[in-house]
């Protein structure tokens, strides 16, 4: 089915934009339109991850966008970055993950943490797509909890000896490249990067997915793996490390959910004026306007939440705890979005004709990871009242 | 080779046209524009013509300070520089006007442009500017090939094609078939920061054409379905209620 997409900009939010960010914008938008949305559906049925997309993601420039050029980033401000993902996730949040995963999750901590011989060795080719990359944080028993995780490696002089697992790791099954959080031998947590091929690493995946299909999952397992120590980041200690990286990322799913949610709401409107029961188009009823009003009203909301959030990340001040609230609020607005826009739908809705199912089932996977939706709300709570509630 | 490809600014193809209380310009608040995809459909081929045997390509077009942010799409999609002549674009005579002028200053080896803009859909302005500058001009495109120091052109024709082979400098209308258009990508546009813009005053010519208003056609009537089995109902239809039997 030809994509018909026309985003909405309510509140002209466009104005709020310069115009390398709106070229940025509109020409990940045109690629989204040409190369995801004609194989996304059949990608999510199969449960298989478009690879051939990865060439294209990297020379649309999804990946490091927001890094320096000589690393191989684009050079780009944090609203084209955010943009960049909105408009990804307009397509699926499969892969929106995907770029977010190598940008934020990869290539971010390697630049951030990493030491210039690290920095020169991956972040050209992670951001070519030649190298692909990955992020264990979560482990089997860790998840909302990270800083309980059970990785550890011990000290061998030039190198040292890692052992655990991580679960749930998107990008796993074919990443050349992975980026662990383990703990050392004084229960410090630090960053390693370990290289597909390195002895006692495997990289099982993961089956069964309702949510993502377009997007590979998969464990990540240390039987003894030997880690030279030029592969520790020099400039990270403690859980700082991985929540820097997952800071950039969850500004990153703020942007994202607005396209997700765009796209169900661009559907939706467009069903509801050609759907046709008793005599009149759907859209007819006040049922359904209330449905289409209340999500354009939160959309906008949420555009100009990402907007302002983005000029705050620019300047260098965006808060963590700011992010969250974007991040929590966008996404669960994103959700419900998709279903409503399912029920618009009736029956086609359900069906791979429309994105809304796809779009829904995605977003059971993006309210939970980077931060469950309740843990979010943790942290706004923790921070506006100064009293943690995590234990 | 030097390539000077014209580039005009148009409105999106979805965009929803409105018209200011007198009928005689468009409301743009809200309008969405675009390079005319003809237009790019040139600069693409443009490009190709000049990755495979050396060259530059130039992009210019005829608009106000507002026409700038699709001169730099041009140059991220590739161009090397832009040239902008400021002024707004009147209508035909006068765009080609500038750009024939600009050309005579700033001899092009190949001029391409697109067969028609999407806006007003005239198509006159290349062979306009061939006409001012005295060159050959070829309308409606399907391939172009330069090669040795001639372009070989492809023209659909009525039940078949034509190949014209021809000298340079030449001017050709490009439709869909010369090219893929290229999307823009983060290399390009962090490039395009960085490229030539130059802004030229217009030369003084006389305009030969005014808007005297514009109608927005009248919406389509819903469809009114017939039997096959009752031709005789079609007649009366078409006879007393459309009138035109
Ligand atoms: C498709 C997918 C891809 C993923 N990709 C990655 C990846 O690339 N890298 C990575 O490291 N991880 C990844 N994750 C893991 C993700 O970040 C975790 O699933 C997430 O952090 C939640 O952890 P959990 O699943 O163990 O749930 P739990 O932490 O067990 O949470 C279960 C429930 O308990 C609630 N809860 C937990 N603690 C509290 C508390 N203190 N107070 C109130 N409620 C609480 C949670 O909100 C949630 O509702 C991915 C997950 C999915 C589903």
């Amino acid at each position: 089915m030809t994509d018909r997409f026309t985003a909405p900009d309510y509140y002209w939010i466009d104005e709020l934009l310069t115009e390398e960010q709106k070229l940025v914008r509109n020409s990940v938008r045109e690629w989204v339109k040409k190369e995801i949305s004609p194989i996304i559906e059949q990608a999510a049925q199969k449960a298989e991850f478009p690879k051939h997309l990865i060439k294209g993601l990297a020379h649309i420039g999804a990946f490091g966008p927001y890094l320096p050029q000589q690393y191989g980033g684009g050079g780009l401000d944090q609203v084209s970055y955010g943009l960049i993902m909105q408009e990804l996730e307009r397509g699926d949040s499969g892969i929106r993950s995907t770029a977010s995963v190598q940008s934020s999750l990869v290539m971010y901590p390697i630049y951030t943490y990493g030491s210039e011989g690290q920095r020169k060795k991956y972040l050209p080719k992670l951001a070519t797509g030649e190298w692909m990359g990955c992020f264990g944080l979560t482990e089997p028993d860790f998840g909302s909890n990270p800083s309980g995780m059970l990785s550890n490696f011990k000290d061998k002089g030039d190198h040292v000896i890692l052992n655990g697992s991580k679960m749930w790791i998107s990008n796993a099954p074919f990443a050349d490249v992975a980026v662990v959080w383990a703990k050392d031998e004084k229960g410090e947590i630090n960053g390693l990067i370990l290289e597909r091929g390195m002895k006692g690493f495997t990289t099982p995946e993961t089956h069964g997915k309702w949510s993502l299909r377009a997007s590979a999952t998969g464990e990540l397992v240390f039987d003894n793996v030997k880690v030279p120590k030029e592969n520790i980041f020099p400039n990270v200690k403690g859980l700082k490390g991985p929540l820097g990286c997952l800071n950039s990322a969850r500004y990153g799913i703020s942007w994202g959910a607005v396209g997700a949610a765009m796209d169900c709401y661009d559907s939706a409107l467009r069903y509801s004026k050609e759907r046709i029961q008793f005599g009149k188009p759907i859209g007819a009823f006040q049922l359904t306007q209330k449905k289409l009003a209340e999500m354009i009203t939160e959309i906008t909301k949420a555009q100009l939440l990402c907007w302002r959030l983005g000029v705050l990340k620019n300047e260098n001040r965006a808060t963590p705890a700011q992010i969250s609230l974007a991040k929590r609020n966008n996404v669960n607005m994103a959700l419900e979005i998709a279903r409503e826009a399912r029920q618009i739908h009736g029956g086609m809705g359900i069906t791979g004709e429309y994105p809304i199912m796809r779009h829904m089932m995605n977003l059971e996977s993006v309210i939970t990871y980077e931060g469950t939706h309740d843990i979010h709300l943790l942290i706004t709570g923790m921070d506006v009242t100064g009293i943690s509630a995590f234990e | 080779m030097k390539i000077l490809v014209c580039i005009s600014h148009v409105p999106d193809t979805t965009t929803k046209i409105n018209f200011t209380p007198d009928n005689k310009s468009l409301i743009t608040q809200g309008v969405q524009f675009i390079i005319n995809p003809y237009d790019e459909i040139a600069l693409t081929r443009a490009l190709e013509l000049t990755e495979k045997s050396g060259g530059s390509v130039t992009v210019i077009n005829v608009g106000e300070a507002t026409t700038e942010p699709t001169l730099r799409k041009a140059l991220a999609i590739g161009a090397a520089d832009a040239v902008r002549i400021n002024a707004q674009p009147r209508e035909a005579f006068f765009v080609a006007t500038q750009i024939a002028e600009y050309i005579k200053k700033t001899p092009y080896d190949l001029i391409l442009c697109g067969r028609e803009s999407i806006d007003f859909n005239s198509g006159t302005v290349p062979s306009m500017v061939a006409e001012m500058l005295g060159i050959p001009s070829v309308a409606i495109s399907k391939t172009i090939q330069v090669e040795n120091g001639k372009a070989v052109i492809e023209r659909e024709i009525e039940g078949g094609k034509e190949v014209i082979e021809c000298a340079l400098p030449l001017i050709a209308g490009c439709s869909e078939s010369v090219a893929e258009p290229r999307i823009p990508n983060m290399r390009g546009i962090m490039s395009a920061r960085t490229k030539p813009l130059v802004v030229v005053e217009p030369v003084q010519t006389e305009t030969f054409t005014k808007v005297a208003g514009y109608d927005k056609p009248a919406p389509r009537s819903s469809v009114k379905l017939v039997d096959a089995a009752e031709p005789g109902k079609l007649l009366e239809l078409l006879h007393t209620e459309k009138k035109v039997i």
